[in-house]
Formats: structure tokens, C-alpha cells, sequence
């Protein structure tokens, strides 16, 4: 946005006012995230920064925090449920969703619409009338407080970013390709593998992607259908911080914003992928 | 002179298309298909159950078998109670709930409608042994509750099948003297109060979103795709960030002890004995809330943004309008759709919030999802608690509808 030579003086101000204003909102998503990676190290069991810490002393700083994570059986459980839910929640929604995204986006599929929304609905309801329903009806049939249920309710609440994503995925997708593998000899097994799947995968992947952050940030569903044992790492933060906080919940925290840092490259490489195979050119 | 195509087969064409169409749509209900069965079962079938609760009440009359038949012969604006015989099947169904021990639970279910009936059911339940002719007397005995006309019209009314007193009391209403509708007393009037709040604080937290989101979005828009692509990692991170570290960082950062009071008592602008309480309150809730959401509406306004060609702006400039009028006048209305789709979006996303509300919210901060919970896991009062979901669900839905109508549901991007 650079200014013209002909900008008066007030538009001038108003630019770098309007720039500053911009700064200022960037420094608000962004600040609270990173002030909490240093707190993670504090020597002591405060939420601030201590004189230590801001006179960059190593006795300020310590790994004790991330030592009792790794140590501790709660978080260390907690870590080994949210993987276990979140992989097989993504492998179900993952897979019914790619399928029946390729059903949507068929030119003859009925009732278009109307089936998109109700597939689409578990992204809609609000998380606590999902939980309550979920809590209500799975305790009648046996599945409350079981992974099963939790990785079934995940698993529902994941689909529509799979569905949505894999839908437009095959928006640009050209049908005249399976016409062309068919006329070529390929079997419609074959064409799947060779000529779609290889198409539609950033689609698939980065569906499957919002899935298991659904499934592995997932709270509301998990307190009330889920039990102590199915404990997942947004479980344990979260009675964590109702109960006692420690600094333990910053140390998850930090090694969280991490792994949301690869989730975010891991998305921006698919992205360009798909758009070069697609044959669109980033401008 | 018509002659009907046929295809090499022999078939008519129009015969043979209209099967090879028949199959294409099979294909793709049969694609579908093992997707829409699954949500029906994981999803739905939950929240329709939950709807049923909402006006479901079987218990009284299930435990209450005996009595509750003869007690629709009883006519209430009589002003008498009962007869003998009401009194005496009441003994037996007392003696049986006492074997099967669903007496209290008949007795918290009554409750709701009127403090005190809980007490009663498990008094009598406990004594149902000593009960004996002439059963009123006896009854009234143990507790001279089973004397009142008016908790007899209660029992009365409450032992239907299905109930709209869950929905009654979740917009503060409740039943009068004889039997009419009305408002509760103002000091149990909380619902409507509460609604309110959630409506009143998610406008709020969209009015600000939308008011934090639009220059940025704008700023993203008009850069080169290069610098922007950078800059926009600064809206991606949080969203993608799990949305209890966000909650955390605003209690580290917030809190007395907190990075924010320390900074502005060494600033000096505050004394280190009158820190200001900015977490477990309504402000708390709405600045987490606000950061949480944040994304969600530059997303949508962003990408109706890139879209707007600078030669708008450019062409109301050389026909002289002025900067402003210019914005104004043709590029906010071009922006309308990004507006109305994120403005709806965190809407919707704050009207059902619990988690940060429920951290950060304190007394002053709780949102109708809160009392949801609470009613599950406290009161168990799951009856009230679908009552007031299924409410939260309409609103949602109604919202929805506008959503689609104003962007399309197939319109919607992720990322």
C-alpha cells in the first residue's frame, strides 16, 4: 500500500494512524499467545513475569514445568487419549466424508441441498446442546464414559469440515478425466486410485486435518459424554484451570501452540499443492 | 412422420436414458448414504431424544400407576380432596415404589413444580409400612401436606404423560393459584434475564469483532499477495491455536497477579493495591471471547475484500468524491456479504459458548450454555436442561437459516 506522490498531508496522517490502528489489532490476536511461551519457563508457580525473568537471569527460568508434564500419569494419559480418539475419529469422518462428498458433488444427486445441511449440522448446533444430546442418548444405550462414544461423537462432529472441504476439492474437478482413463482401459477401481484420489488428496488431507483438531480440541463433548478415563489434554487444561492452575497448563500450552504452528504449515503446503495441480497459479 | 430413436441395443432412447440416469442418482444416493446413517445415529437421533425429554414426563405416571388413573376422576375445582379410594391406591403404589425405590426420584420431579414435594415422597416412601385404613387420615398423619387441595392439583397436573412445564419454567413462567399461567416472582424470574444477557453479549462480541476485523481485513486485501500471506499468518495462528490455550493465556495475562495489572501498576497508572479485576466478570468473558472469534469474521470479510477491484475506489476518486464518501458510498456496500456472513457466524459461535465463559466468566459472565450445563451435572434436572437447549436450538437454527439465505451453505470456506 504505498502512498501516491499526490497524498495530501492529512491523508498522509490518516494512513499512518490507519496503519498503527492495524498494528495494534495484529498485536492483539497475536500478543497473548506469545506472552505465555516464556511464562512456561518461570522458575515459580506465578502467571507474570518475574524480576529474574526480566533481568534475563537463568535462575529465573527453569524446564520444571515441562518435566512435570512429561512425568505426570494425568497428562501423560491425557496425551495417550486425545491421539487414540483423535486418529480414530479422523479415520471415520475422514473416510464417510470423502465418500460422500463424491456422492454431493455427482450433477444427478437428489435433494442436494436439504442433505447438505443436515450433514452439515453438527458444525451448526452449538457444541452444548451436541454434548447434551449426546450425554442424554448415549447414556441410554451404553456408550457414555467409553472411547467408543467419545470417538463416535467426535467422529460426527468432524465430518462436515471433511465434507465441505472435499466438496470444493471437486468443484474444479474435471469429469472428463474419468471419462478419458475409462476410454483409455482403466477400471472404475483403478481410475479411483489413479485419477481421483491423487487429485482430490489435498482436499482430503486438509479435511481429515480439521477433523482431528476438532476431535483433539474438543472439550465440551468430552466432559459430559467422556469419564476420567477417556481424559484428553483439553480435558485435563480444563479442570486443570477450574481446580488449581499451575503453570504446568502453560508448559501444555506452549508445546500446543507448536504443534497448531506445524498444523498451519502442514495447510498452507497442501494449499499450493492443490492450487498447482489444479493448474492454478498463486498470483 | 415421428419415429421413436432407438439405441444399438433395440431399446428407445428415451427409455435407456432415463435408466442410465436412474443409476447415476443411486450411485450417488448409495455414496451418501453410509454418511447421512451415521450422523442420523451419532447426531441426530441424540438430539431429537433431547427434544423429546424437553416435554417427556412418563415417571409419575409409570411409578404412580395405581393412583394417577383414578386421580382423573378427581375434579380439582372441587375444593375437596381425593376420595378414600384415590388415598388407598396411593398406599399400594407407596408401598411398591418403596420395594422399587423410585419414590424420590417421583418426589425430585415434583419438586421442580413446588419446593417441598421431595421431603414429602421420601417421608412417605419411608413409612409406607405403617399406612393403613382409612388411608387419608393415615396419610395425612405422616404429613399433613397430603391435606392440601392445592399440592394435590399439582400431583394432578404433573402425572400427564407429556409436560410443557420444562419450557414454562425456562422462560420464567409458572402456574398460579388456579391453575393458569403466569410469571414467576421477580426473584425467581433468571431465565429470560439470561437469555437476554447471551443475546445482549454475543451482539457485543460481534459489533467488536466486526469493529477490530474490518480495517484488518481491509489492510490484507489491499497488499501485495506476498506481504499479505505473512500478515495473514497473525489472524491464522490463532484460529488454528486450541481455543483453551487462548482461555489460559487471558487468565495468565489478566488475572491480579496477572502480566497486564503488573505492567500498568509499574507503569504507575494504577496502585499495586487497587489492581483491577478484569477476569471471572462480564469484561473478561467478552475480551477472551472477542479475541477467540476474531478470526472468524476477518476470514469471511477478507475474502469478499479480495474480490473488490481497486479501480472502484480509484473511479469514485477521479469523479470527485472524496476519500470517505468514496468508502462509504462504494466500497462498504460492496462489502455487505463478508459482513453479514462473519457477523452471523461469530454470532451464532457466541450465543452457544461454554468453555470461555464458564473459565473466565465468573457470576457476571455466565451465558445460557452454563445454566445448560449446570442443570446436567449439578441439578440433573435434564428436563429443564432440554428445555432451555431446545430453545438455544431454535435461535441457532433460525440464525442458520438467514446464513444460508445471505451466503449459501455451499458458499462456505474453511481457511
Amino acid at each position: 500500500m504505498a502512498l501516491p506522490a499526490y497524498t495530501t498531508p492529512l491523508e498522509r496522517i490518516w494512513h499512518y494512524t490507519y496503519l498503527f490502528i492495524c498494528g495494534l489489532i495484529f498485536f492483539f490476536l497475536i500478543a497473548p499467545i506469545v506472552v505465555i511461551m516464556p511464562l512456561s519457563f518461570n522458575a515459580v508457580p506465578f502467571f507474570t513475569f518475574t524480576e529474574e525473568m526480566l533481568r534475563l537471569d537463568p535462575a529465573g527460568y527453569s524446564l520444571k514445568w515441562y518435566e512435570d508434564f512429561f512425568t505426570s500419569l494425568n497428562w501423560q494419559g491425557a496425551v495417550n487419549n486425545s491421539f487414540i480418539i483423535a486418529i480414530f475419529a479422523t479415520l471415520i469422518s475422514t473416510t464417510l466424508g470423502t465418500i460422500a462428498a463424491l456422492g454431493l458433488s455427482r450433477a444427478d444427486m437428489p435433494y442436494k441441498s436439504v442433505i447438505m445441511g443436515i450433514l452439515i449440522s453438527p458444525m451448526i448446533v452449538p457444541l452444548i446442546i451436541s454434548a447434551a444430546g449426546m450425554y442424554f442418548f448415549y447414556t441410554k444405550i451404553g456408550l457414555s464414559s467409553t472411547h467408543l462414544g467419545v470417538i463416535l461423537a467426535h467422529a460426527a462432529l468432524g465430518t462436515p469440515f471433511v465434507v465441505i472441504t472435499v466438496t470444493a476439492t471437486l468443484v474444479g474437478f474435471d469429469h472428463s478425466l474419468i471419462r478419458a482413463a475409462a476410454t483409455l482401459g482403466a477400471s472404475p477401481v483403478t481410475t479411483f486410485f489413479k485419477i481421483i484420489v491423487p487429485l482430490i488428496l489435498p482436499g482430503v488431507i486438509s479435511g481429515g486435518l480439521f477433523a482431528f483438531i476438532t476431535s483433539f480440541d474438543e472439550v465440551v463433548v468430552v466432559l459430559f459424554v467422556g469419564s476420567y478415563k477417556q481424559r484428553t489434554i483439553p480435558w485435563q487444561m480444563f479442570s486443570g484451570i477450574r481446580e488449581q492452575i499451575s503453570p504446568t497448563i502453560l508448559a501444555v500450552a506452549t508445546l500446543l501452540v507448536i504443534v497448531s504452528i506445524l498444523l498451519l504449515c502442514t495447510m498452507e503446503l497442501l494449499r499450493r499443492r492443490g492450487e498447482r495441480l489444479r493448474g492454478i497459479t498463486p498470483h | 412422420m415421428s419415429q421413436t430413436l432407438v439405441t444399438v441395443d433395440g431399446v428407445p432412447l428415451k427409455v435407456s436414458l432415463a435408466r442410465a440416469q436412474r443409476r447415476g442418482k443411486l450411485k450417488a444416493i448409495g455414496l451418501v448414504v453410509p454418511l447421512f446413517l451415521f450422523i442420523l445415529v451419532t447426531f441426530f437421533v441424540p438430539i431429537l431424544d433431547m427434544l423429546f425429554r424437553s416435554v417427556e414426563n412418563q415417571l409419575v405416571g409409570e411409578v404412580m400407576h395405581r393412583t394417577v388413573p383414578l386421580l382423573n376422576n378427581w375434579d380439582e375445582q372441587s375444593g375437596e380432596l381425593p376420595s378414600e379410594e384415590v388415598f388407598a391406591a396411593l398406599a399400594e403404589d407407596f408401598i411398591e415404589a418403596n420395594e422399587t425405590k423410585l419414590g424420590g426420584r417421583v418426589g425430585r420431579r415434583l419438586n421442580y413444580e413446588k419446593p417441598g414435594f421431595s421431603g414429602l415422597f421420601r417421608k412417605t416412601t419411608r413409612k409406607a409400612g405403617s399406612l393403613e385404613a382409612p388411608y387419608q387420615q393415615s396419610f395425612i398423619d405422616i404429613n399433613q401436606k397430603w391435606g392440601d387441595v392445592e399440592n394435590w392439583k399439582i400431583f394432578k397436573r404433573e402425572s400427564a404423560p407429556y409436560t410443557i412445564s420444562y419450557y414454562l419454567a425456562a422462560v420464567d413462567l409458572g402456574y398460579g393459584e388456579t391453575g393458569e399461567i403466569v410469571r414467576n416472582k421477580d426473584d425467581r424470574r433468571i431465565y429470560l434475564k439470561l437469555f437476554w444477557r447471551t443475546v445482549w453479549m454475543s451482539s457485543l462480541i460481534t459489533v467488536i469483532c466486526l469493529f477490530l476485523a474490518y480495517p484488518i481485513a481491509y489492510l490484507l486485501s489491499a497488499l501485495p499477495t506476498r506481504k499479505s500471506n505473512l500478515l495473514i499468518i497473525l489472524v491464522l495462528l490463532p484460529f488454528w491455536t486450541s481455543l483453551l490455550v487462548r482461555t489460559t493465556a487471558w487468565i495468565a495475562l489478566l488475572q491480579q497477579e496477572g502480566v497486564i495489572n503488573d505492567l500498568i501498576v509499574w507503569l504507575g497508572f494504577v496502585a499495586d493495591d487497587n489492581r483491577l479485576s478484569m477476569i471471572h466478570n462480564r469484561t473478561g468473558t467478552i475480551i477472551a471471547m472477542v479475541h477467540i472469534l476474531l478470526p472468524f469474521m476477518v476470514l469471511p470479510l477478507y475474502s469478499v475484500m479480495k474480490t473488490i477491484p481497486p479501480s472502484y475506489m480509484k473511479a469514485a476518486k477521479s469523479l470527485g468524491a472524496t476519500p470517505f464518501t468514496a468508502f462509504v458510498r462504494i466500497y462498504m456496500p460492496n462489502t455487505v456479504a463478508g459482513i453479514g456472513a462473519g457477523a452471523i457466524l461469530v454470532f451464532i459461535l457466541s450465543i452457544g459458548y461454554y468453555i470461555t465463559p464458564a473459565l473466565v466468566g465468573g457470576q457476571s459472565g455466565t451465558l445460557i450454555s452454563n445454566f445448560i450445563a449446570f442443570h446436567m451435572s449439578s441439578s440433573l434436572n435434564w428436563g429443564l436442561a432440554a428445555a432451555l437447549g431446545a430453545i438455544l436450538l431454535a435461535i441457532v437454527l433460525i440464525l442458520y437459516f438467514l446464513y444460508d439465505r445471505i451466503v449459501g451453505i455451499d458458499n462456505m470456506k474453511l481457511g
